[in-house]
């Protein structure tokens, strides 16, 4: 942004209709990536704080990212309502896994010579979301932000108000239980079988 | 005139930090040891290249799989506000 003026139009509810028209598309994935099934109510909650808060909004270039937080702290907090008790997996069980080393040794394209390239090709965009909503919520919100959104690991621990080793060491067995579970979701789904490839 | 070196690191260690290996947020000490574990060990440095696609297939996920009927449920609701 540097180098960009801030430019800040008057806030108006049109002008935060126009923001919110433009937002949609990336909100509604975001929602749909930390929530299976409250994705809709999440935007619209988050669509009706940020137009409260619309006058704070500083510069209309950093639209965007401030009703992504917004988005992610009613997240938050309605999980911290739940209660939900943070389940952290062991940590040998998550640390050890290697997904890579389980495709050599698994072998699931045999006559292919880029068998892991070939494996992450047979996911699709939904797959992978519905990988990631079977990780626990502890590990799915760090890995959607650090690897899906382009957050900072810092502004990451801010939003989940955790200190920064933790959300490094959440972002590190997410990313293990993300490989695992993208395993185990292969093999149910048949991803593996040959005649799913493109010929 | 040889400096004793330090033994290499094993491969599941240079393994468990690939990932921040990638994102050179490692500390330099450590990402010095796994620089010289991949000069060595074809294994890890397939595991390297797996780690940058793996993250690439993440940071790909665009929007275009969103549900058309509900971005049009809550445009509903922005013209509504
Ligand atoms: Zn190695």
């Amino acid at each position: 942004m540097s180098g960009t003026p801030a430019r800040r139009t008057p806030r108006t509810k049109d002008a935060f209709q126009a923001l919110a028209r433009a937002q949609l598309p990336r909100l509604l994935a975001l929602a749909r990536r930390l929530t299976r099934d409250e994705a809709e109510d999440l935007v619209q909650e988050a669509l009706l704080r940020g137009y409260l808060a619309y006058p704070e909004l500083e510069a209309d270039q950093a639209g965007g990212r401030w009703l992504q937080v917004i988005l992610v702290n009613v997240y938050r907090d309605r999980e911290r309502k739940r209660a939900r008790s943070a389940e952290e997996l062991p940590v040998a069980d998550a640390d050890n896994f290697s997904l890579y080393r389980t495709i050599v040794e698994e072998d699931p394209f045999p006559y292919s010579d880029t068998v892991h390239l070939d494996f992450l090709h047979s996911f699709t965009k939904e797959d992978v979301r519905q990988v990631l909503l079977r990780l626990p919520e502890i590990y799915r919100m760090p890995l959607v932000l650090c690897h899906m959104e382009g957050f900072a690991t810092k502004e990451v621990a801010r939003l989940c108000q955790a200190p920064l080793g933790t959300v490094l060491a959440r972002l590190h067995r997410g990313r293990k239980a993300f490989e695992r579970e993208m395993w185990t979701y292969a093999e149910e789904m048949g991803l593996l079988k040959e005649h799913r490839r493109t010929p | 005139m040889t400096e004793p070196r330090e033994p290499l690191i094993p491969c599941d260690q240079a393994v468990r930090q690939l990932w921040a290996y990638v994102e050179a947020s490692v500390p330099p000490v450590d990402h010095a040891k796994i620089t010289e574990h991949l000069a060595i060990c074809q294994r890890c440095c397939g595991e390297l290249e797996f780690v940058k696609h793996l993250r690439g297939l993440l940071a790909a996920q665009t929007t275009d799989e969103v549900p058309p009927e509900l971005i049009r449920q809550l445009n509903q609701f922005v013209e509504e506000l």
